[in-house]
């Protein structure tokens, strides 16, 4: 287990720069962060050069790029367009999109999971036809309508929430941003769950504990979800880092101060320290979470083994 | 591509099951399209597969209806003037955020423009992103995932190191730096974009494919009977492995077009004068207390067209997969 | 002799796309405490659907028993209300699977499947009852036992897999154990051993056995009677030894004739000509006349009634003296 984490981090190491270096070299073509640094004012050439030389902007891109790097991993990651560090941006920003994603986990889990049984078990009734036709619905509208109806049906018309988050965004306060960012992956676990448990009620191995003659309760709970749920939780952990990459939408809509919302700021203000910052961080969130849904995965399966 | 003990296709467990792709559209079907790899078995038997599920498909209501549908979005998307007189770009300022009058059934948008017109002359920009892109990347990803599931070895490893590198940037993300440099207005960064990053999806889907239908024991035979390389992808491999492709190249046709108008809404996909359904709901966004029916037209006209493709897609893989008859 | 189990005039149906299919028309037999009936039939004569029906544990739907009665030690298990049922269920009756891989929850410790009998139906601790456990595979010869406890079913050879799929079975000692071609699964040299271990078993619990198989090999050696099925009937029903001498229907004989034999060597081996019929649609008549050597016209029209051959043999075959004198 062991060598096997320590060759699956290794193995991240070039994903890591690829995926890294490929949005540093489009950031860096984003346009020059020093004249977007002056805005419309032509800036004095001697100070122009001074700071390109404090930003390391007069060397080739790779050197940029690994001493961009170096800096990062000496936890100092830059000065964004506010003239904030972007280490204390990443500080009020970060804890905003974890709590997002929370909501938003839970919100998948727990409603794909619950609606994924019902049809899975009731396959080929009305429940499930149901079922199936609202996750095809739900797929099919983009994030950013759902978000927007769903804030205006709640927010606007029936003033059951405030249409925005405040500042602090309490939990409370992100239940429907949760939701809203939850619902293209909620159909996914409720299809996935559906499947899985489909596949898993024809077991054979379902059939032996119904031989034992164990109650129905214990059936499912311990032979049929035990092992439907295993790709599905599998699943929710991938998804935790897609989520938080894919809130800027959600954040945007209902003016979240998270990661997806600095992240816009500083591609529009051409602020690169900020978008390669919130970038590496994302990426290494992403790795990380693949890698531990793997070894979760052996955990619940005792049939899959790293060496 | 780590050597543990893994699911079926040598993919790792996350790999697996989601493709763990970062814009959350993107993955929906994959999954499931795969376990069509399995099905499709020796060539004798995917003619009667492909034969059959057209069988199935003319009996089934979903197909029928998403490809009525699908048929009346390609013809508007090439002859909007069929069903819509106006002129999209032809706005009147003094009937701006107005409702419903004769002759403009959907209203007016802030700028004066007519929202019938425009939602209609929509579907272009829509239909040819979502097109092109899903050609673009079935192609480039199929051929690339079917010889790295071919061959092997290096190219097999090299394909999956570069793949992980485009997983691992988060979709949206990825088009709002990308894009942002573009100042082209037409339809092809956008396409562009959407290959460069839906292409690896697809090719693990052929991948898969190709070592499950490399393993058969038709292949294994035709293999000992001396068939030379070229001959056995394309006479008895690339058949077998088409489907699951096709499957999830129908599918995401649709959750591109989704992308393309979540993009254009951020501001850096289609650009004016360009007429897309993204860009109207961004502008609408903002009117919503005063004016709901510009968001409502084209978003339910959005809506409808992703949900024809992933219905068709849908009872494309039932079709297909044996398992769920 | 105590009747432990009487199955009369059983019927089963799947209910499908393509039409119903009557998987068992009409079956009746009897299991003794302590006897072990071998039930013998190709692929499709309803004898697995029979001994799902006894236990329980019919797919349903599709599948739908629309006729006959079950009892199990004087009770009829069909009228019995479903928890009752489940109570009979492994605790009573046990059933041993053909393939313990599939048979056998992946994802959960032989220990915790074998200990889970006594968790739920003797409201035993867990930790009693994995005690329990490394007791019953003791008792069915796994090696190291205590340390195997804590393992799960794919790190078992297909052997050993077998032997706790009898351990689950044997737990709470039942009455009647069905076993659904228990080795087809396995290598030809453990398939012996694991019949060897089942029958000792038995022996040792006097209990009755219900013995689903294929295999003619198998059965000679461990069961009492045998019941040979055919589309979902039975066709012949005798005490072991009789059948092989001279069988009463023409399947059995066939049956008998199509086991390559060392004396024969050289000459073409018998099969039976044809094909099982197709559960939807059954011929009319005998349901194995148009593959039956001696099928006359009466065949054709009028369904055999099981006739009484001796006071322990009976056979379904309108010309089942003709076929004894053979």
């Amino acid at each position: 287990m062991g060598r096997y984490v320590i060759r699956r981090l290794l193995q991240m190491i070039p994903v890591f720069v690829g995926s890294t270096f490929l949005i540093f070299v489009m950031v860096y073509a984003l346009g020059d962060p020093v004249a977007a640094l002056f805005g419309d004012r032509a800036p004095d050439p001697a100070t122009a050069a001074q700071i390109r030389r404090d930003l390391y902007l007069d060397h080739p891109l790779w050197q940029q790029y690994t001493h961009y790097m170096a800096q990062i991993f000496q936890g100092n990651f830059g000065t964004a367009f506010t003239g904030q560090p972007v280490l204390q941006l990443m500080g009020s920003a970060w804890p905003l999109t974890i709590r997002l994603t929370i909501v938003a986990v839970i919100v998948e889990g727990v409603i794909g999971i619950i609606l994924g049984i019902i049809s899975g078990m009731r396959r080929g009734r009305s429940v499930d036809t149901g079922v199936l036709v609202l996750t095809l619905i739900v797929v099919s509208i983009p994030t950013f309508v759902s978000g927007y109806v769903l804030q205006f049906l709640f927010g606007v018309k029936w003033g059951v929430v405030n249409p925005s988050v405040s500042a602090a965004a309490p939990f409370n306060e992100l239940i429907l941003p949760g939701v809203v960012l939850a619902l293209v992956s909620l159909a996914y676990v409720t299809r996935l769950t559906r499947t899985s448990i489909a596949e898993n009620t024809r077991a054979d191995y379902v059939r032996t504990a119904v031989a034992k003659g164990l109650p129905r309760r214990r059936v499912i709970l311990r032979h049929l979800l035990r092992n439907s749920l295993i790709p599905v939780v599998t699943f929710i952990g991938t998804d935790v880092g897609a989520l938080m990459g894919g809130a800027i939408v959600t954040e945007r809509i209902f003016n979240i101060h998270g990661v997806g919302y600095q992240l816009y700021q500083g591609i529009l203000r051409q602020n690169s320290p900020t978008v390669v910052g919130f970038v590496t961080i994302l990426v290494i969130v992403f790795l990380v979470a693949n890698l531990l849904v793997d070894l979760l995965y052996a955990v619940l399966d005792p049939r899959i083994r790293y060496a | 591509m780590p050597e543990p003990l893994t699911p079926p296709n040598g993919r790792t467990a996350s790999e697996a099951i989601g493709n763990a792709g970062a814009g959350g559209t993107m993955d929906f079907a994959a999954s499931e399209a795969v376990s069509i790899g399995l099905a499709t078995a020796p060539t004798a038997r995917a003619r009667s597969l492909w034969s059959d599920a057209w069988h199935d498909l003319r009996r089934n209501p979903v197909f029928i209806v998403s490809a009525l549908l699908i048929v009346f979005l390609v013809v508007i998307a090439i002859w909007p003037q069929l069903i819509a007189t106006g002129n999209p770009l032809a706005c009147d300022i003094n009937k701006s955020l107005l409702g419903p009058a004769p002759g403009h059934p959907f209203g007016f948008d802030t700028q004066g423009c007519d929202v019938y017109t425009r939602t209609v002359y929509g579907a272009r920009a829509s239909v040819t992103v979502g097109v092109c892109a899903t050609a673009g990347a079935a192609l480039l990803g199929g051929v690339l995932g079917g010889f790295a599931g071919f061959f092997g070895g290096w190219w097999d490893a090299l394909l999956s190191r570069v793949s992980d590198i485009f997983f691992g940037i988060p979709i949206i993300l990825g088009g709002l730096v990308f894009l942002s440099v573009v100042t082209n207005a037409t339809v092809w960064p956008v396409v562009g974009f959407i290959v460069l990053l839906g292409w690896p999806q697809i090719a693990r889907i052929a991948r898969g494919a190709v070592i499950t239908a490399k393993q058969n024991d038709y292949v294994q035979a035709a293999r000992a009977l001396g068939a030379g390389p070229i001959r056995m992808l394309l006479r008895h491999i690339a058949p077998n492995a088409v489907a699951p492709v096709i499957v999830v190249a129908t599918i995401a046709l649709g959750t591109y077009i989704s992308l393309e108008a979540t993009l254009s809404f951020l501001g850096v996909g289609l650009k004016p004068p360009t007429v897309s359904w993204g860009i109207d709901i961004s502008s609408a966004s903002t009117q919503i207390r005063n004016a709901p029916h510009m968001l409502l037209w084209p978003a339910a006209a959005l809506s409808v067209t992703v949900l024809a493709f992933i219905m068709l897609g849908d009872a494309v893989r039932d079709a297909l997969d044996p398992k769920l008859r | 002799m105590d009747t432990l189990l009487d199955v009369r005039d059983l019927h089963v149906e799947f209910r499908t796309r393509d039409g119903v299919a009557k998987a068992v028309n009409g079956v009746n037999y009897s299991v003794n405490a302590g006897e072990t009936l071998a039930v013998l039939g190709e692929s499709g004569s309803g004898k697995s659907v029979t001994a799902q029906a006894i236990m329980g544990i019919l797919d349903s739907p599709p599948g739908h028993i629309t006729q006959g009665k079950i009892f199990f030690q004087g009770a009829d298990l069909l009228s019995l209300h479903r928890e009752a049922r489940r109570q009979v269920r492994g605790a009573k009756m046990a059933m041993i699977f053909q393939d313990a891989l599939s048979a056998l929850n992946p994802v959960l410790s032989v220990g915790d499947q074998l200990g889970e009998m006594y968790v739920v139906h003797r409201g035993m601790s867990r930790k009693d009852a994995r005690a329990r456990a490394v007791e019953l595979m003791d008792r069915v010869r796994i090696p190291a036992a205590k340390e195997r406890v804590g393992d799960y079913p794919h790190q078992f050879s297909g052997g050993m897999r077998q032997r706790i799929m009898i351990a689950m079975a044997m737990a709470l000692e039942p009455d009647l154990i069905i076993a659904d071609e228990p080795t087809t699964a396995l290598d030809v040299t453990v398939q012996a051993q694991v019949m060897e271990l089942l029958a000792e078993l038995q022996r040792e619990m006097r209990m009755g056995l219900i013995l689903i198989t294929h295999d003619l090999g198998v059965v000679a050696d461990v069961a009492d009677r045998i019941a040979v099925m055919y589309a979902g009937r039975i066709v012949e029903t005798a005490p072991v030894h009789e059948i092989y001498k001279a069988p009463a229907h023409p399947y059995t004989k066939g049956l008998l004739e199509s086991i390559p034999r060392l004396d024969l060597k050289g000459k073409e081996l018998y099969a039976i000509k044809g094909l099982p019929p197709s559960l939807i649609n059954i011929p009319p008549g005998c349901a194995f006349n148009p593959r039956c050597p001696m099928a006359q016209e009466v065949c054709r029209t009028d369904v055999p009634p099981l006739y009484k051959v001796s006071q322990t043999r009976a056979s379904a075959c309108h010309f089942w003296k003709e076929c004894l004198g053979d």
